[in-house]
């Protein structure tokens, strides 16, 4: 079959490889349909994300019909068609049980290895480094599904794939985002990073009753889909940084203090991740430097502004993703001021069912978020255009 | 928890705890050390030397000698070198004995001769247990000891019912290549040795508590002897059950006792902790969790030599 390998930094090509088959009895074998690159596909396809390996076959975010079954499957038949949830979790464990999937204990076979790292090792993730369980990933014409009586559910026909392919990630990962700032009546939240998973947590946050949603990027086009689609307020932070001459690094805290009377947002949704952008030549280049050095692994502009931002008592909820360590954290601002913070790869298993069920009524379509749509052979300029932001690219979907 | 419990592990305790000859000998260096400094003339009487003019110096400075040594012994601390200085005494001694046997006559000559020939055999004795405490600190050093604990999410009697049937060990004690039960007590293990070949052992269950505890250990004639335990404890709050495993290999010297320690590597534990995590997948979820990059499931040994995260080829079996 065809699938998307990660040949070395920057580099992603379609190539030849055996089919996937079933290797336990709870897997099942899909023949993907569609497949999407994730804002995270990008932190891999930089060398950001450790123990990745040049053949390695990246995509988390994909669905699909079901093509094979193992023995112990039974809740799939061949021919169903499905959307694969990204964490891997056996819904066995104590983790998985109290609906915490994206830490299942079973499903990281390299689990010794990411324990080093992290202390304790989270769920397996396909096509994630072999840190994360070294799963073959989807973006591809197969892909094997472990525990596959638990992951994938079935997707009826008048959905289309662009609406339920995003319940593998995006969706449910910016629903989560939206869940755990806890809101209540008359709250503001802001969400840094306006990528489908920022877009999808602001769309989220509206469902779940946020009076306001404010949303910060520096791209013009993505901001316009947050005010469009979402109803958002916008900053762009390059543009704040450019009116207000002295202050670059508070404007985005003077824009927010501004919006919601001194205040600050209720709660405040961090979607941006290791590779942030900041308005700062110096700030920026300060992190960037350090990373570049591995001095640090991540650049957590949005995270650092989050905690400043956010109102005391408040919740900074963490979806971008992280894989290592963060300098400058700003603990003193964080413990003084009463802040809580929620995170986690999203737990997809516990959010598919009832999104899909929002979907088919119609509360919310996430397909907006999608801006180009081409085939799995043309994944390599799919990564290209979505790295370099070209053709306001939000994302990119693989149709195979 | 207590740590690895002797009455267990005896076989692997005797060979760490090694004999209590040092000790015995420590017991000898007392007496003669006293001896020689609170008489030295019945000393030199004794031994036939009480006509030297050098005896009133000599005596009491190898009683001192022996007082040290004795001190040494008693503390039970590195018996093999304190051996070996009453080896290197014994060799003074007898050159002193050798020499004093040279110019004497009569009964003083026949007193000397029985001193020389009991130090003579009290010199065999020490070599022998200079030589026994050397080999037994080498097997110390050899001995591997591990405790690992792993929380299951399934009830104790379940976790121990599987353990119980020690067929199902090689499921996920990746050594393991066959664990035959001969009846409930005794039974007939096969590892995955060196260089593709095969060690077989018999083992025996030692004590069997349902729900609670397994403990076993192998039957003399293992080429490397080894013992373990497993305990099953009710997590707090229904937590499911921890998993509390104590195992210990007593590697012989040479090729073998090297090979065993090359396969557990500078952190055998891992080797453990990664069997348990295996016990825990096949607990929670039917199986050991495979992935295309780790086809044969956990091993951190293999995570260090992966291959890509794509399909197996065909024919290849996970």
């Amino acid at each position: 079959m065809k699938a998307t390998a990660w040949m070395g930094r920057d580099s992603v090509k379609v190539v030849d490889v055996p089919d996937p088959r079933i290797m336990n009895a709870r897997d099942a074998v899909v023949k993907i349909s569609s497949t999407a690159i994730c804002g995270s596909d990008l932190h891999l396809y930089h060398g950001y994300i450790p123990a990745l390996r040049k053949g390695d076959i990246l995509g988390h975010e994909f669905m699909g019909e079901v093509v094979e079954v193992g023995p112990e499957v039974d809740n799939l038949a061949v021919g169903d068609r499905v959307v694969v949830p990204f964490p891997i979790a056996c819904g066995n464990c104590a983790s998985c049980q109290q609906g915490r999937y994206s830490v299942c204990e079973n499903s990281n076979p390299n689990a010794g290895v990411a324990e080093k790292i992290m202390g304790h090792s989270p769920a397996g993730i396909f096509g994630y480094s072999h840190l994360l369980g070294g799963y073959a990933g989807g973006q591809a014409e197969y892909a094997r599904v472990p525990f596959a009586d638990v992951g994938p559910i079935k997707v009826p026909d008048e959905v289309p794939d662009d609406q339920a392919l995003m319940l593998a990630d995006v969706l449910p990962t910016g629903y989560m985002g939206a869940e755990m700032c806890d809101i209540k009546p008359g709250d503001v939240i802001a969400v840094w990073g306006a990528g489908p998973v920022g877009l999808l947590a602001a769309a989220s946050a509206r469902l779940l009753g946020a009076e306001r949603v404010i949303v910060i990027d520096r791209y013009p086009y993505r901001l316009r889909l947050a005010a469009e689609q979402v109803g958002a307020e916008t900053i762009n932070y390059e543009q704040v940084g450019a009116e207000t001459i002295n202050y670059e690094q508070l404007d985005v805290l003077d824009e927010l203090n501004q919006l919601t009377a001194g205040r600050g947002p209720d709660a405040c949704i961090d979607a941006v991740g290791l590779e942030g952008h900041h308005g700062n030549a110096a700030m920026y280049a300060y992190d960037r430097v350090k990373q570049a050095g591995r001095l640090e692994t991540e650049r957590p502009f949005a995270l650092r502004q989050a905690i400043m931002a956010c109102r005391s008592g408040g919740v900074v909820s963490v979806i971008g993703a992280y894989g290592g360590f963060v300098d400058k954290f700003p603990m003193g601002a964080f413990m003084n001021r009463s802040l809580i913070m929620r995170t986690g790869q999203c737990h997809v298993q516990r959010y598919t069912r009832p999104l899909l069920e929002h979907i088919v009524r119609g509360d919310i379509d996430p397909s907006f978020v999608i801006s180009h749509r081409m085939p799995l052979k043309d994944a390599a300029k799919g990564y290209r255009i979505f790295q370099k932001k070209q053709d306001d690219c939000t994302k990119v979907v693989l149709k195979v | 928890m207590d740590r690895t419990d002797p009455t267990v592990l005896d076989e692997l305790e005797r060979r760490r705890r090694g004999t209590g000859l040092p000790r015995l000998l420590g017991v000898v260096s007392l007496t003669l050390g006293v001896g020689g400094l609170l008489a030295p003339r019945t000393v030199a009487r004794l031994t036939g030397v009480d006509d030297s003019p050098h005896a009133a110096g000599v005596i009491p400075a190898v009683a001192a000698r022996e007082l040290g040594q004795a001190a040494g012994l008693l503390a039970g601390r590195r018996p093999a070198g304190w051996t070996w200085t009453r080896v290197a005494g014994d060799a003074v001694d007898l050159t002193l004995l050798g020499r004093a046997l040279a110019d004497r006559r009569g009964e003083r000559r026949r007193r000397v001769a029985v001193t020389t020939a009991v130090t003579a055999g009290i010199a065999a004795v020490d070599l022998l247990a200079a030589l026994r405490a050397g080999r037994a600190r080498r097997a110390r050093e050899r001995l591997i000891l591990m405790e690992v604990g792993v929380t299951v999410n399934r009830p104790a009697s379940e976790a121990y019912r599987f353990w119980r049937d020690l067929e199902n060990l090689p499921r996920f004690m990746a050594h393991l290549e066959s664990v035959r039960a001969e009846d409930l007590r005794n039974s007939h293990w096969t590892a995955r040795g060196p260089a593709g070949r095969h060690i077989s052992w018999d083992a025996e269950i030692v004590e069997d508590r349902p729900n609670e505890l397994i403990s076993w250990r192998s039957l003399p004639g293992a080429r490397v002897p080894n013992a373990g335990r497993v305990r099953f404890v009710p997590a707090p709050g229904d937590r499911g059950t921890e998993v509390r495993v104590e195992l210990g290999y007593a590697p012989p010297a040479g090729r073998l006792g090297r090979a065993v320690a090359k396969l557990f590597g500078e952190e055998p534990e891992q080797q453990v902790r990664d069997d348990l995590r295996r016990f825990k997948q096949v607990l929670e979820t039917g199986e050991v969790v495979r992935s295309d990059a780790s086809p044969e499931g956990v091993s951190l040994h293999q995570q260090l030599r992966q291959r890509p995260a794509q399909p197996l080829p065909a024919g290849l079996r996970g």
